[in-house]
């Protein structure tokens, strides 16, 4: 095994409520049972993964005024579901999203260093900011927070999260704290000692500049989009190039694609799969959908089989809530509309040729290969797996991919330290040795 | 009639009293495989702000997976917490634990605690309990927005809920300070496994009391003597049945301080459960004891085996879910009735 060679950090991301899951596959699972998770959890720590990751959305998506019917629904609440993980698991991180404009930080604060404590240092925090008035119809305050303040309450969030995993001693004596800022302003003591890790790992998902530059000064990890060679080094190259204002080193920030895959004996095999899933995760009902968010009107009397509708897309589509924006739609609908020329395509087929094209492709030979040279091009730490099947979409990669990728010499062979921080090859944050307020 | 209709059920407090709770998973585990070893209903765990301790919820989820049988109730706070977080969440733990969750409502009363989220002062226990009820009705409505069919995975159409099985809650309450709250629904979360976990509310307070003859699947009465703990028992019972409660679903535990330094204080123990069960003075018992370790032993050991014996204490579990410990039925969704309703 050559040492100098470039580590790649790999996580599993259990399956989500969109249209990637597969669910009509007859080897789909129960997306809520625990057993599913306990499956994936334990194929990813199998498969020597530096986490586990689960997504949140704090209200079930809705279109044209109706709770959406087409893709998975309902899922846990990821705290409770990762406490009763690290039971079953011993080394794996235990990663939870969880969002910093419905929630505390002092509750919060207390929640993450519990399952730190629980799970003996593998704890893992996504801080994700949607601040919309739909999703805050569930919760006491409501839609209360401007968009553009999304991401000022969570770094402050974070921030004051940090002054409270910092407030004990490391010799477990409790110490008072104080925190006045814009968006809290709360003092008494924290009712956890410091956790193993010292602090949960941060890690952050959004892409806009204030996103960007909310994960250079206080995340650990980003989870992106960005899951293309190209897309990856430059997202890298602006992310990274943003660290050094923070006086962070180039290392100390993972960057994650979450990416998708399918494998096969050969390359044609794989390809072949790879349209059957499609096919799967675009069913005729999910094309006019997708269809309609870009277009912002009802289509339902369209044919899926038949062309794209022949008028533009409305300017502000508002059809479906809770779900991020695939894009500008003029400029979408300009795009398939050519796609669908070019290879006289139907609706359907345009959606399935525009959208969640899988990120590896192939043979484990050669999605090893590829992935090791993302990491090694600079285009990314590692990858967030996100399978299309519960619960056993991952097995294959871990039996097959795994070995490939520690025969490279790009994989760990062993888990080396207990937390997650060491995983990640991340530094232990310094405890704060006397009270400064 | 008010006679306890079935053998006593017994609980008993994992809490470390006057002693910061410990973050070693290992105590709690040991702790709830004891407890289950003597078929007890249920294990509670205490959590405030006010002092150190870990998230009891998160430690009883941690504990699930260790356990088969036992009913795992943490307290979690209706005071400074969102009831749309607080309603999952424990529908989570129904989940992980194949349905046997139970949720202590309780309310944070010091301006120490309302200090540490700075959103609104502390209130009297009065608006504090009134809240607490509004939050178990709301989490109520949540675990049954989802009917028990939901998902249908249909193939043909595409679908994989009947969207006219989710429900909107639309829930109006009003928090301890005065403000109205609204909560929207549906629950992000299915319908667990036991429909509704179980909820248990501390009544031994005047200002709860309405707030457990509400809502309280058990309701635990602190009482030093059996004659305190039966007039509480017959109190909660007609206030249940002026709300419209039948009052035998509502189960009255008298919870205990135990103290059993040595093996023969189980038997003690025993004899006195037995005497205050004679009396009909609750519908069973939550022994809350003094060194968990030590006393949980003695008690599995020394008192359990004296209950059975007597014919007091079942031998193993009847069923697989704390409702069925309990003898509480599966509830239907209130929102089942209401078919073809479109959401
Ligand atoms: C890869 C990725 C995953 C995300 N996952 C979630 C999620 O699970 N739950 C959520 O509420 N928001 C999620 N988000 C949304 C972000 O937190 C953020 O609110 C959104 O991207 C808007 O921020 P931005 O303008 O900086 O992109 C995700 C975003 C990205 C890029």
């Amino acid at each position: 095994m050559t040492t100098a060679r470039k580590q790649l950090h790999l996580a599993a991301h259990f399956p989500g409520v969109n249209n990637t899951t597969v669910w009509q596959d007859p080897r789909s699972q129960s997306q809520i049972d625990f057993d599913s998770f306990v499956h994936l959890a334990r194929t990813a720590e199998r498969g020597l993964f530096d986490f586990f990751f689960l997504a949140e959305g704090l209200r079930l998506r809705e279109h044209k005024g109706r709770i959406h019917d087409l893709d998975v629904v309902g899922r846990p609440e990821s705290l409770t579901v990762l406490n009763a993980l690290a039971a079953v698991t011993e080394r794996l991180g235990l990663a939870a999203t969880v969002n910093a404009t419905f929630n505390e930080p002092y509750e919060l604060a207390r929640r993450l260093a519990t399952l730190d404590h629980l799970s003996d240092g593998r704890a893992a925090w996504n801080v994700v900011t949607s601040s919309d008035a739909f999703t805050g119809e569930n919760f006491r305050r409501g839609g209360y927070l401007d968009h553009a303040d999304r991401y000022t309450r969570a770094a402050e969030f974070v921030a004051t999260a940090r002054e409270l995993w910092d407030s004990w001693s490391e010799d477990g004596t409790p110490r008072p704290f104080a925190h006045s800022g814009q968006h809290f302003d709360i003092h008494g003591e924290f009712t956890v000692p410091r956790s193993p890790q010292g602090h949960p790992v941060v890690i952050q998902a959004g892409d806009s500049p204030a996103g960007r530059d909310f994960a250079a000064s206080a995340a650990d990890v980003i989870f992106t989009r960005h899951g293309t060679l190209e897309a990856g080094r430059a997202f890298s190259a602006d992310v990274k190039g943003r660290l050094a204002a923070h006086g962070r080193t180039h290392d100390s920030l993972k960057i994650m694609p979450g990416v998708t895959f399918v494998l096969g004996d050969t390359a044609a095999e794989a390809q072949e799969k790879a349209h059957h899933i499609r096919r799967q995760q675009v069913s005729p009902q999910n094309a006019l959908l997708t269809a309609e968010q870009i277009w912002g009107v009802d289509l339902s009397h369209l044919d899926p089989d038949g062309p794209l509708p022949d008028f533009d897309p409305e300017p502000e589509p508002k059809l479906t809530q809770g779900r991020t924006r695939l894009g500008d739609p003029q400029e979408i609908a300009g795009r398939w509309r050519a796609l669908s020329e070019t290879k006289g395509l139907s609706l359907r087929e345009t959606v399935i040729e525009a959208t969640g094209r899988q990120s590896f492709i192939g043979t484990p030979e050669t999605v090893a290969a590829e992935m090791d040279a993302f990491v090694t091009a600079g285009a990314a730490d590692g990858f967030i797996l996100v399978p299309h099947l519960t619960p056993g979409g991952l097995d294959e990669f871990v039996d097959r991919v795994v070995p490939l990728l520690q025969e490279r010499g790009a994989f760990r062979t062993e888990y080396e330290g207990g937390t997650l921080r060491s995983h990640l090859g991340l530094e232990q944050p310094a405890a704060r040795p006397v009270w400064k307020g | 009639m008010s006679v306890p209709p079935r053998l006593p059920h017994l609980a008993v407090a994992l809490d470390t009293p006057d002693a910061p709770g410990p973050f070693d998973a290992q105590h709690y585990i040991r702790l709830a495989r004891l407890a289950e070893r003597g078929a007890l209903d249920f294990v509670t765990l205490g959590d405030t702000f006010a002092r150190p301790g870990p998230d009891a919820l998160a430690v009883l989820a941690r504990v699930a997976p260790h356990t088969d049988h036992i009913g795992l109730v943490p307290t979690v706070t209706t005071t400074h917490t969102e009831p749309f977080h607080v309603a999952t969440a424990v529908q989570t733990l129904d989940w992980v634990s194949r349905g046997r969750a139970g949720w202590q409502a309780d309310v944070s009363r010091t301006p120490a605690e309302a200090a540490l989220f700075g959103r609104r002062p502390a209130a009297p226990a009065d608006a504090l309990w009134r809240e607490a009820a509004d939050v178990a009705d709301v989490a109520g409505r949540l675990w049954d927005s989802w009917e028990d069919d939901a998902e249908i995975r249909d193939a043909a159409t595409g679908r994989f809920i009947d969207r006219g099985k989710l429900h909107y809650v639309d829930f109006r309450g009003t928090s301890s300070t005065g403000e109205p709250f609204s909560v929207r629904g549906p629950s992000i979360v299915p319908r667990p496994p036991q429909g509704r976990p179980v909820i248990v509310v501390d009544a031994t307070e005047d200002a709860a009391r309405e707030t457990a003859a509400a809502r309280a699947d058990i309701a635990l009465v602190r009482a030093e003597d059996p004659d305190t703990a039966a007039t509480a028992r017959a109190e909660l019972r007609a206030r249940a049945e002026e709300l419209d409660r039948d009052p035998d679903r509502l189960r009255v535990l008298a919870s205990l301080p135990v103290e059993l330094p040595a093996p023969g204080d189980a038997a003690g123990l025993a004899e006195l459960l037995t005497d205050w069960h004679t009396t009909e003075a609750a519908d069973g018992f939550h022994l809350r004891p003094a060194d968990p370790e030590r006393d949980l032993a003695h008690l599995v050991e020394g008192t359990v085996p004296v209950l059975r014996r007597r014919g007091l204490l079942r031998r193993s579990y009847p069923g697989a879910t704390l409702r069925d410990h309990l003898g509480l039925e599966r509830p239907a969704s209130r929102y089942a009735v209401r078919t073809g309703e479109a959401s």
